[in-house]
């Protein structure tokens, strides 16, 4: 046998868990004790109902080292699903990105310009700054920070990768989330 | 039409409520634990009420909580049933931490309950507090922390359903003290199952269906069984046999996997890997199809990896999907239970009128012998200093035909009770395979005791790991433990040394086992029986004479002093570039990139 030398890919991967204490730790360990990479990594509950969280992770390996970190995604306790949107279908992903730029004169009518081209929203103005508000893929926020720190003093919050499958088909779906909320929103029954 | 309304009435009734430490105690007894290994302390007391309070449930006072751990793995490892330790917060579940780790690189099923402060002083570095939970994340395959008391049951149920099923590991519950005095509802087994964990058991029948034609036309094929095996129960052991018997092929298996294959079968070609026979290792070098049961391809094993086994297509037969390609890629993964795939390999083999490949297979074999004919494990007892492979030899046939359970601590004993202590059945041999723990196999040896009373519990130790849980001993008195430590005493940490001399230039740092005691006396000292065998001639007689002790027996076998472990695969070299013997060493100077491996 011969060990080839694999190219590193960048996968997006969805993970559905039980939104229990200790599950983020848990996936986070899983990734620092065996030394995979993380680049993005986002979190939030999605299912009230059921207790479901979904992580999306965006790393990047060998192919062989991807299939590792989905099999051992796979075999933590808490872990529902686990989805490679990178190798399952086409998907779409976003992240959002608030940017606040200091500058003035000329240049904070160039970001202001650029913000628009970007179909960024600015949240707040002063006199010398804006925060801006930007959704889009990694890339096309990543070339618009480059573009407001060539003009001004730029501080960054970035949520991470959310991403899911293109299609009608309904990978992780939500179970009950929205009837229960209608049942508990209906007057009391009468008894 | 009894029975469902039994089950109505029961899901209608309030369930029972009861303290939480009682209902700890139900969960165990619905759980079917008989034995529970434990330390007491503050924050465990109410458990230990209500022990105190009942007599279903045996509990082992041990005298340190990493032998706890150890005793129900030797207890879980020799029954097959799930082992259980009761420990304290803080420095009693942080004492657990290498069992745990050990458990869960062995695949060995354990529940340990850890005592915890109360949830109201949870982050406040109360008194014998510790995040055992985060902690134990790491070395557990799952925790829990019990915050409310109407959780309690489900989790106590869920953690051994956890522990016992799919791959097996060791399972942490945490419980606060305030959690084992509040009212908690109790109900039984039967309705938990987590909503998460679903193993997958059986395996896909399209793939088993080609595994089992490769086998079949395959004219220079291996089986290479694990851990695995064993813990797939003693019939996965028993088809596993049988499935190689009517193939005809030869099996290796691993460490952890000895006793799977009968050892007395010519088919069996002794353990693989770094410290496997040569056979072994040639065989799994030029073999034609491999078919690895219950094994990981740790690096022990593989050796060099890039050249594993080059020309050879894998079949991978596992319970854990993460074990598949990760460090040799295989050809054709299985996923689900050894024994029910071995099941369906029997079947398929038998309805498609497989014949055993004779012609291929009589020249496969006659290159075996070949390498067999070398008998790489010969050694010489010329003189009156008792060699250790003797030693262990020697204890192997005076012990055939008896109930005997062999466990070992780490290092030099291990590899050669391995290779010459031989296992017909599986679940009677013991040993820290993953993680490699000093001070593993006294208390395991206790635990298997407790298990089977009446049998031959034999720990093959080295003096070094003998000290690393020899307060055991103490326990071993107490519950009248007739324990055996057969201690190969070569006043050397035996494989540092050994390492030292191979690759550091024979600069021995800190390996010599200085100001030992006298393990007689030490036995004396607990009240247990010591003996000793100084020369050859006094071998056998202090055999004869531990074997027939009905007392924890320390027997100080003073060896050889600087025998080295042959054969061997230096790291970082590959399955044919094995060392022989003391000679074969000068020619095959270990390379740098081995060096830097352990």
């Amino acid at each position: 046998m011969t060990i080839r030398e694999e190219e590193i890919q960048r996968h997006t991967i969805a993970v559905l868990v039980s939104n229990e204490p200790g599950v983020l730790a848990r996936v986070i360990g899983l990734f620092s004790g065996r030394g995979y990479n993380i680049e993005s990594l986002t979190v939030s509950e999605v299912d009230e109902i059921n207790v479901r969280s979904r992580i999306t992770i965006v790393t990047s390996g060998t192919p062989m080292v991807i299939e590792q970190i989905k099999a051992q995604l796979s075999r933590l306790v808490p872990v529902f699903d686990v989805h490679d949107l990178t190798l399952e279908s086409p998907h779409v992903s976003r992240e959002m990105a608030l940017v606040k730029i200091r500058n003035d004169g000329e240049q904070r009518i160039e970001a202001l310009r650029i913000a628009d081209t970007f179909r960024a929203r600015a949240l707040d103005s002063t006199l010398e700054s804006f925060v801006f508000e930007l959704t889009g893929d990694t890339g096309k926020i990543d070339a618009f920070i480059d573009l407001m720190v060539a003009l001004g003093e730029v501080e960054v919050s970035r949520t991470g990768v959310v991403a899911i499958a293109r299609g009608h088909d309904l990978d992780m779906p939500v179970v009950r989330l929205n009837k229960a909320r209608r049942r508990h929103k209906k007057a009391e029954p009468v008894k | 039409m009894t029975k469902p309304r039994s089950s109505t009435a029961r899901r209608d009734a309030a369930p029972r409520t009861m303290s939480g430490a009682a209902v700890i105690l139900e969960a165990l007894k619905d759980q079917g634990v008989e034995v529970i290994f434990g330390y007491p302390g503050g924050a465990v007391l109410p458990i230990y009420d209500e022990i105190f309070k009942q007599n279903a449930i045996r509990h082992i006072l041990v005298r340190h909580e990493q032998a706890a751990v150890h005793a129900a793995e030797g207890y879980a490892r020799s029954t097959g049933k799930v082992g259980c330790v009761l420990v304290t917060s803080g420095p009693g579940a942080t004492n657990a931490v290498t069992g745990l780790t050990d458990a869960l690189m062995d695949s060995i099923p354990l529940v340990c309950l850890t005592g915890q402060v109360p949830t109201h002083l949870i982050g406040n570095d109360a008194f014998q507090e510790a995040d055992t939970t985060g902690i134990t994340r790491p070395c557990t395959k799952h925790n829990y922390l019990v915050k409310q008391p109407e959780k309690l049951a489900e989790v106590m149920h869920e953690a051994f359903y956890v522990a016992a099923h799919g791959r097996p590991g060791p399972v942490v519950v945490d419980l606060p003290k305030d959690i084992l005095f509040a009212e908690c509802p109790y109900e039984g087994p039967e309705n938990v199952e987590p909503k998460a964990y679903r193993p997958q058991v059986k395996g896909d029948s399209a793939a088993i269906e080609r595994a089992v034609e490769l086998i079949a036309k395959a004219k220079r094929p291996i089986f290479y069984g694990g851990g695995g095996l064993i813990n797939a129960g003693p019939n996965a052991s028993k088809m596993f046999t049988d499935l190689v018997r009517k193939v005809g092929a030869p099996a290796t298996l691993t460490l952890m996997g000895l006793g799977a294959f009968p050892a007395s079968d010519k088919r069996f070609l002794g353990m693989l890997g770094m410290h496997g026979t040569y056979e072994a290792n040639m065989s799994m070098y030029e073999c034609d199809v491999m078919v690895c049961i219950g094994a990981r391809f740790d690096d022990r094993v593989t050796g060099r990896l890039d050249a594993f086994s080059p020309n050879s297509t894998k079949i991978h037969i596992d319970i854990d999907p993460s074990s598949i390609n990760k460090n040799v890629a295989v050809d054709l993964p299985i996923i689900g239970d050894a024994a029910s795939i071995l099941e369906d390999m029997l079947k398929v083999w038998k309805s498609k009128g497989y014949r055993s490949n004779d012609k291929p297979l009589a020249d496969w074999w006659g290159k075996i012998e070949a390498w067999r004919s070398k008998n790489c494990l010969a050694y010489s007892q010329t003189s009156q200093i008792i060699k250790p492979q003797h030693a262990i030899r020697r204890l192997f046939e005076k012990t055939q035909g008896m109930d005997c359970y062999i466990t070992t601590e780490v290092g030099q004993h291990q590899m050669w009770a391995a290779q010459y202590y031989n296992f017909d059945e599986p679940n009677r041999w013991m040993t820290s395979g993953g993680l490699g723990t000093m001070g593993y196999g006294f208390p395991a040896a206790m635990g298997v005791q407790i298990a089977h009373p009446d049998a031959l519990v034999v720990d093959i130790s080295g003096e070094a790991s003998f000290m690393m849980n020899m307060q055991e001993l103490s326990t071993m008195i107490q519950y009248k433990l007739p324990v055996k430590a057969f201690i190969i005493n070569n006043q050397w940490m035996g494989m540092v040394r050994q390492w030292q001399e191979l690759i550091h230039g024979a600069r021995y740092s800190e390996s010599y086992s200085e100001a030992l005691p006298d393990f007689v006396k030490l036995a004396e000292a607990f009240g247990g029986v010591g003996l000793r065998a100084t020369a050859l001639d006094e071998l056998d007689d202090v055999i004869d004479e531990m074997i027939a002790t009905p007392h924890p027996v320390l027997v100080d076998v003073c060896v050889t002093k600087d025998e080295n472990c042959f054969p061997m695969i230096p790291s970082g070299a590959a399955h044919f570039e094995m060392l022989l013997g003391p000679n074969d060493h000068a020619e095959k100077p270990t390379s740098e990139r081995g060096m830097v491996l352990v």
